[in-house]
């Protein structure tokens, strides 16, 4: 589903970032990358939605209406197979309306989730779908109602439709990376990408969260792609560890229960050091 | 047990020139002002009873049936004050976006854009009132004009440097979820600063007050005017009523806004 080729990047302070990147990840995928601080992980995330411009290098995603830029995935139905055109596109060419169009069907949330602190929970929620409005619509807040439906829908999902009409501001740091999530549910994102989502988060509320990621990812369908700090929150939630170091990929294997043992030796190479109690979140009780 | 009676330790303590430099420089400064100033304490003395007396003419007692004749151009002097950040703050608004990177991340946009701010905010209100007395006469129009300008050289600074100083977080998350430029304004950076934004324009009305009770004086309207005219006639009972109702508005207005701007910034 998606393609990373040869990327790199490179800061206009020198720093390389990235290092000639080659990656591809299948539809419904939780993949985690692991890595230390400034290994490159959050460059690698952003440089997918190109918040973050590549210096070389593509990024395609595959099964790409292109009117719509919907993603549909590696399978998808022979109705849309024969009534859409579905194509191949690199989003690192992408600019203007096609890049915003392409961004609001790729959903993010961050550690310090990046909500409106100072709207409602549905505001926020109804601001994941702003790319498919005319910008009049969007400024004005005029919301069609099968909007509103999206947005109850995605609050109901993540368990916190009762505060609808809080003001974000209000909300616990749990509740307000739910809100998070409901926002990319709302853009009816087929990616999730989740940049330490829980490193602000205590040990309860990282798995209470862990958990409503999972359940999106498995429920939904939505291929999703998480920075984590914590190699037992990998083991326990994804289905594939890719380890970074330096801007390069060192590391990429599936999650097998049997092999938890072996995937945390290896994690010593990729981290260069020793896998300590601190690389874990430890029990959920 | 030894280490103490062993040689006392020297330390050769860092002579600290630019210290005196700096203290001789500043008090330099101050003598050589009230030199230049042909400051004299024996004159402050002697024209302290003058002015007591002045004082008692003015206060002793005030010319207190003028005061109906003064709330007419006090009222005027509050709607100058009024319109005047009113118009400022409207256009404060865009040209502090202009000025602000975390908006318009271009150097040359930024950059004319705050060399204006900094120019119009160098520019005393009483210089702008007494240039547009000049260009449009005498009357409120030039003190409002005069008024706007001055606010929306204050309201544009320290909003600019509220936008550059907001959380990008927010303005990430709307871009990554395909947010044009405007709908990053209304969704990431106008909820941030709109409280500022406001309490920025209630303090311009409460300087502005304060100003435009002056602005009369060069012939601008409001209550100064009515000062200029008692002055020169040497009713000091009325220009001790003016004061008085003056220093009674500002009061009530400046409590009334910093308080409603303690609620806004919070």
């Amino acid at each position: 589903m998606i393609k990373f080729v040869n990327v790199s990047k490179t800061y206009p302070n020198g720093t390389e970032a990235l290092r000639n990147v080659n990656l591809e990840i299948k539809e419904g995928e939780f993949v985690a990358i692991l890595g230390l601080s400034g290994a490159g992980k959050s460059t690698l995330l952003r440089t997918l939605n190109q918040i973050i411009p590549v210096s070389s290098g593509e990024i395609l995603f595959e099964n790409v209406d292109k009117e719509t830029h919907k993603i549909y995935g590696d399978h998808p139905s022979v109705d849309d197979k024969a009534n859409k055109s579905l194509v191949t596109v690199d989003i690192t060419k992408m600019k203007g309306r096609e890049l915003r169009v392409m961004r609001a069907q790729i959903g993010m949330i961050f550690q310090n989730f990046n909500i409106i602190k100072r709207m409602s929970v549905l505001q926020n929620v109804l601001s994941g779908r702003v790319a498919f409005h005319p910008t009049w619509r969007t400024i004005l807040g005029l919301f069609p109602e099968e909007d509103k439906q999206i947005a109850y829908k995605a609050l109901k999902k993540v368990d916190i439709l009762e505060k609808t009409y809080s003001r974000a501001s209000e909300l616990s740091g749990g509740q307000m990376q739910r809100v998070a999530i409901a926002r990319s549910l709302a853009q009816e994102a087929k990616i999730l990408l989740a940049d330490e989502p829980v490193a602000s988060l205590d040990p309860i509320t990282t798995f209470e969260v862990m958990e409503f990621i999972k359940k999106i990812n498995v429920e939904e369908n939505i291929t999703t792609i998480a920075n984590l700090h914590h190699v037992d929150l990998a083991l326990k939630y994804a289905t594939r560890i890719v380890g970074v170091r330096n801007g390069e990929i060192v590391y990429d294997v599936p999650v097998i229960k049997k092999d938890a043992k072996k995937i945390i030796d290896d994690l010593e190479k990729v981290y260069g050091r020793p896998i300590t109690q601190d690389d874990f979140v430890g029990d959920e009780e | 047990m030894t280490e103490f009676n062993q040689e006392p330790i020297v330390l050769i303590k860092p002579k600290r020139y630019k210290f005196w430099f700096n203290i001789f420089i500043f008090v330099f400064l101050i003598f050589g002002s009230l030199i230049f100033a042909k400051f004299s304490i024996i004159e402050v003395i002697t024209n302290f009873f003058q002015s007591t007396r002045l004082l008692s003419r003015m206060f002793l007692p005030p010319a207190w049936n003028y005061a109906d004749n003064a709330i007419g151009p006090l009222i005027e002097t509050i709607q100058m004050a009024i319109l005047g950040s009113f118009v400022g703050a409207i256009v404060a608004f865009p040209v502090a976006l202009l000025a602000a990177r975390t908006f318009i991340d271009n150097r040359f946009v930024n950059g004319p854009t705050r060399f204006i701010l900094n120019i119009f905010r160098t520019i005393p209100a009483l210089v702008l009132a007494s240039l547009f007395v000049a260009i449009f006469g005498i009357g409120n129009f030039a003190g409002v004009l005069a008024l706007s300008i001055f606010s929306f050289g204050l309201i544009s600074k320290m909003l600019y440097e509220s936008i550059e100083a907001i959380d990008l977080g927010q303005v990430e998350a709307l871009n990554s979820v395909g947010a044009n430029k405007l709908e990053i304004l209304r969704y990431a950076i106008i909820p941030q600063i709109l409280p500022q934004y406001l309490s920025y324009t209630l303090y311009a009305f409460e300087v502005n007050v304060r100003a435009a009770a002056v602005l009369g004086y060069v012939g601008a309207g409001g209550i100064g005017q009515i000062y200029e005219r008692a002055l020169a006639f040497r009713q000091f009972d009325r220009v001790g009523m003016i004061i008085i109702i003056s220093f009674g508005a500002v009061l009530i207005i400046d409590f009334v806004s910093t308080s409603i701007r303690k609620r806004l910034v919070r």
